[in-house]
């Protein structure tokens, strides 16, 4: 082991034996010096090991270039696993590799024990490496095209899941026949109590609803009900939608997972000896990661502020809070301990986006108006309210599987859960398009433009839209 | 190695053999060029290939491939920003046209919305793109001695062969010098080893002969874009003329109420003014034809971009000088430039009238249409060709 290595991994059992005394529980970690060229493909497949596709290729160079051209630069990639899996870039000075280091337990720790990861499976770089060789070997069986174009098609719905399935799974699963289909929102609050066996006893004409209910993962529909689907279609569709249920809890909690990363970097770093020298280059690269962005939120920035804002009002609360709270003062640590455990990203703004914050980083909401970005709105509340609507689900607009056998045809009826926000039509009829060759009949989406319901379908040949 | 305290491993591996990322990457490429195909229209008359000058590889913006999905529309969305503390509302944090700036400007990675992707490409590449459908049409056999399309060439000497292909020289020569080498100098007693044949190869000789007339308005009301247009659309001509075929030349014509032949680089770079008399194109091209290019040895084709506004007192005149290149030319191509004026008594109007297979005729609104004009004017309508003697280089090249 060469001397560099020898030294970084002094290093590190310091910066972990403190991060320890912090509190922080991190998995058993493994830390892998590469250099940048794999730390951008594993950045852009989002794992070490992943199946083939032209988009992570695209991916991997816009990355690349931008790392050519020193316009960003990836310090590590922290792999959500246990062992936790964290790849240093290769030509990081030491003090770079503590700051990373201590970055990444505080990301360890997120994983570990942030609620939302809690169904995670933490063997997903076995699975996936496994995943991109059975689909290599469709590759050679099929032919490469007819594979990537499925891919192609499977990708673009690949979003539509329903990452709440397992709070879900604990509900029952007995018939909801049409009779009991809901009529008002709060229709499942006054059904709480009630026996919910009831299956046996509907006899109604319409329970031969397919689904019986809206089916908002779209992915599990479509693998359980499309009718032509071969075994390794099937097994695409299915490796696509466990994917996407390994990283949507990433997505989830972006802001949160770096701002509490960035918070503890900071901390453990002060506790660690450092030179002038050191001093001033750590500095640097701290900025560097706390840049502002015009145009959008930086997630380590908006994070930490977040974080310490709470860790402030808790151990000092205001009079007010005091009594009206019950706060004591001095639980700051405590509180963002349990923070970290239990929000995302939403509930994380939601609770904690305070007009201090909003204004400390001058938080804005822009918008186009004519040919240009403006900024529309400062007011503390409707940024917070606004940054909630666009991280709700991911930013994923919902889109229900309202019918798998419209028009007794068999095709597919989607409806999108418009809530003021219009789709981008372009990418609206391509993706039919998608949806359409892995349905294999005609597929229609309702949705709103102009306030007004909107029915587009896709038969195979070409994209019809009409009012409805 | 695994510490006492705390469980961790430090190590660092051979990655030398991982190369996923650049073999997708690839795959990723290959896709843009297939995309570049599609968009051939608009990439071509970019200005960066058209002022290239010789440069080889150019930048061309593509609109990326698109990985679709279901998503809001991103301009009707409102998104969070970050000032420096002093914003204010009405504030302007970007503009729909973000330059791209040469190297990638900063934040280039910021934008969510449109995707535009800039990509490396030669000249040579798009080319080879934009030629694959190209061909001079209705190529006609002229003068015979000056089109072999296949020629048989004998190069070789060889002692086994067919019996017509006895080279009667070098037999000769052969038992003279067995003779000789025997004593008995003289011509006598051919014995079979003394016979050698000639073999032959086969070559190319593309000497057939075709002359291009490029003839192009450079009066006043030529604008910038209708310029612009004509250019690109010769830049093309001049190019796909030049790499397909060996023996075609090219004249350029220039015209406002005179026309004169000028020589390339004015053609593509020199701005005129004044009043427009297409007639004198016309005139011009039919005394070249008169002086140099009989049409009984040449293929003449004669390609003319206007704006259409003539001296409308011309209009007839040209229509009949047009139809006297009809007579003398495989084809005579006219392409209207519609500019952001409305002309109702235009060239093109007067020239619908007249009817021959061999005139084509096409108006080009925007840029976009310089590739559809190539298509139009350099696309054999005979689906069967019962000649076509200059053939492309690119179908003997693999022989």
């Amino acid at each position: 082991m060469s001397s560099e290595l020898k030294a970084l991994e002094k290093s590190i059992e310091e910066i972990a034996e403190i991060a320890k005394g912090f509190g922080l529980d991190f998995y058993p970690m493994r830390f892998e010096v590469c250099p940048a060229e794999i730390i951008y493909s594993f950045g852009a497949y989002g794992m070490p090991s992943r199946f083939t596709h032209w988009s992570f290729g695209k991916a991997y160079h816009k990355m690349k270039m931008q790392y050519d051209y020193n316009l960003s630069r990836i310090h590590e990639m922290v792999i959500n696993s246990n062992p936790c899996y964290a790849f240093l870039l290769e030509g990081n000075s030491l003090i770079q590799n503590k700051l990373v280091v201590a970055h990444v337990l505080a990301h360890s720790d997120f994983f570990k024990n942030n609620v939302w990861f809690r169904k995670t499976n933490r063997d997903m770089m076995e699975s996936m490496s496994a995943a991109a060789q059975r689909f290599h070997s469709y590759e050679l069986q099929y032919g490469y095209e007819k594979v990537e174009r499925f891919i192609d098609a499977v990708m673009a719905i690949q979003q539509h899941i329903d990452p709440h399935c397992y709070i879900k799974e604990a509900e029952n699963k007995n018939c909801q026949c049409s009779c009991d289909r809901q009529q008002t929102p709060y229709d499942d609050l006054w059904n709480l109590d009630k026996e919910k066996n009831r299956s046996s006893e509907c006899n109604c004409e319409n329970n031969r609803l397919f689904p019986e209910v809206p089916q908002r993962d779209l992915m599990f529909f479509i693998l359980e009900h499309a009718k032509d689907l071969e075994e390794w279609q099937k097994d695409i569709i299915s490796v696509l939608r466990d994917e996407m249920f390994y990283f949507w809890p990433q997505m989830q909690t972006k802001i949160m997972n770096e701002g509490w990363a960035s918070y503890w970097h900071l901390r453990i770093m002060r506790e660690m000896d450092l030179d002038v020298q050191q001093s001033i280059e750590f500095a640097k690269m701290h900025a560097g990661v706390m840049q502002a962005s015009t145009r959008n939120i930086n997630p380590y920035l908006l994070g930490i502020k977040i974080f310490e804002n709470i860790e402030k009002r808790w151990d000092n609360p205001s009079a007010r809070e005091r009594k009206l709270y019950q706060r004591p003062g001095g639980q700051g640590r405590e509180k963002i301990f349990e923070v970290r455990t239990i929000d995302n990203d939403v509930s994380f703004i939601r609770n904690y986006l305070t007009k201090e914050i909003v204004d400390e980083l001058d938080l804005y909401l822009y918008r186009k108006v004519g040919h240009e970005y403006k900024i529309v709105d400062k007011d503390w509340e409707q940024v917070r309210d606004e940054m909630v609507k666009n991280l709700t689900n991911c930013g994923v607009p919902y889109i229900d599987v309202i019918n798998g056998d419209y028009g007794k045809r068999g095709e597919l009826y989607l409806l999108h859960r418009y809530e003021g926000l219009e789709l981008d039509v372009q990418h609206l009829e391509k993706t039919l398009e998608h949806v359409h060759l892995i349905w294999g009949r005609p597929v229609y989406l309702e949705t709103k433009i102009d306030s007004k319901a909107v029915l587009f379908c896709y038969d195979g040949n070409a994209i019809a839209k009409k009012l409805i | 190695m695994v510490s006492g305290k705390v469980n961790f491993i430090v190590s660092k591996e051979d990655w030398s053999l991982h190369r996923k990322g650049e073999l997708d990457q690839s795959r990723h490429r290959e896709k843009v060029r297939e995309a570049i195909k599609k968009n051939l229209a608009e990439i071509i008359s970019e200005e960066s290939i058209i002022m290239s000058d010789g440069k080889k590889v150019i930048r061309v913006p593509i609109r990326s491939l698109e990985e679709y999905r279901f998503r809001y529309d991103y301009r009707k969305q409102k998104h969070a920003g970050m000032g420096k503390g002093d914003s204010k509302v009405g504030d302007v944090v970007g503009s729909e046209r973000q330059p791209a700036a040469p190297g990638m400007g900063g934040g280039a990675g910021e934008q969510a919305g449109v995707d535009y992707y800039e990509t490396d490409v030669t000249i040579e590449e798009i080319s080879e793109m934009v030629f694959e459908k190209l061909s001079l049409p209705d190529l006609q056999e002229k003068n015979e001695k000056k089109l072999a399309a296949k020629a048989i060439e004998f190069k070789d000497i060889r002692k086994k062969g067919l019996q017509g292909n006895i080279d009667r020289k070098r037999t000769l020569l052969e038992v003279l010098k067995r003779n000789a080498l025997q004593g008995k100098p003289g011509v006598h007693g051919i014995k079979p080893e003394d016979l050698r044949y000639k073999t032959w190869e086969t070559t190319y000789q593309y000497q057939s002969a075709a002359v291009v007339m490029a003839m192009m308005d450079t009066s006043g009301s030529m604008g910038p874009f209708e310029k612009y247009i004509a250019r690109s659309f010769f830049f093309w001509m001049v190019r796909f003329l030049r790499s397909k075929y060996q023996q075609v030349e090219i004249l350029f014509l220039a015209h406002h109420t005179d026309a004169k032949l000028v020589t390339e680089e004015e053609f593509f770079s020199k701005g005129e003014s004044g009043g427009t008399r297409c007639s004198s194109v016309y005139r011009l091209a039919l005394q070249l034809i008169e002086e140099k290019y009989n049409p009984r040895d040449y293929n003449i084709y004669a390609f003319h971009f206007s704006d259409g506004d003539n001296l409308s007192s011309d209009n007839e005149l040209c229509v009949e000088l047009v139809k006297e290149l009809l007579n003398k030319c495989n084809l005579v191509g006219y392409g209207e430039i519609e500019g952001p004026y409305y002309y109702t008594g235009t060239l093109k109007t007067s020239y619908k009238q007249i009817e021959d297979k061999k005139f084509t005729l096409v108006s080009i609104r925007d840029k976009k249409g310089v590739y559809p004009a190539l298509r139009a004017f350099f696309t054999d309508k005979r689906e069967n060709g019962t000649v076509s003697m200059i053939q492309p280089f690119e179908q003997y090249a693999g022989e």
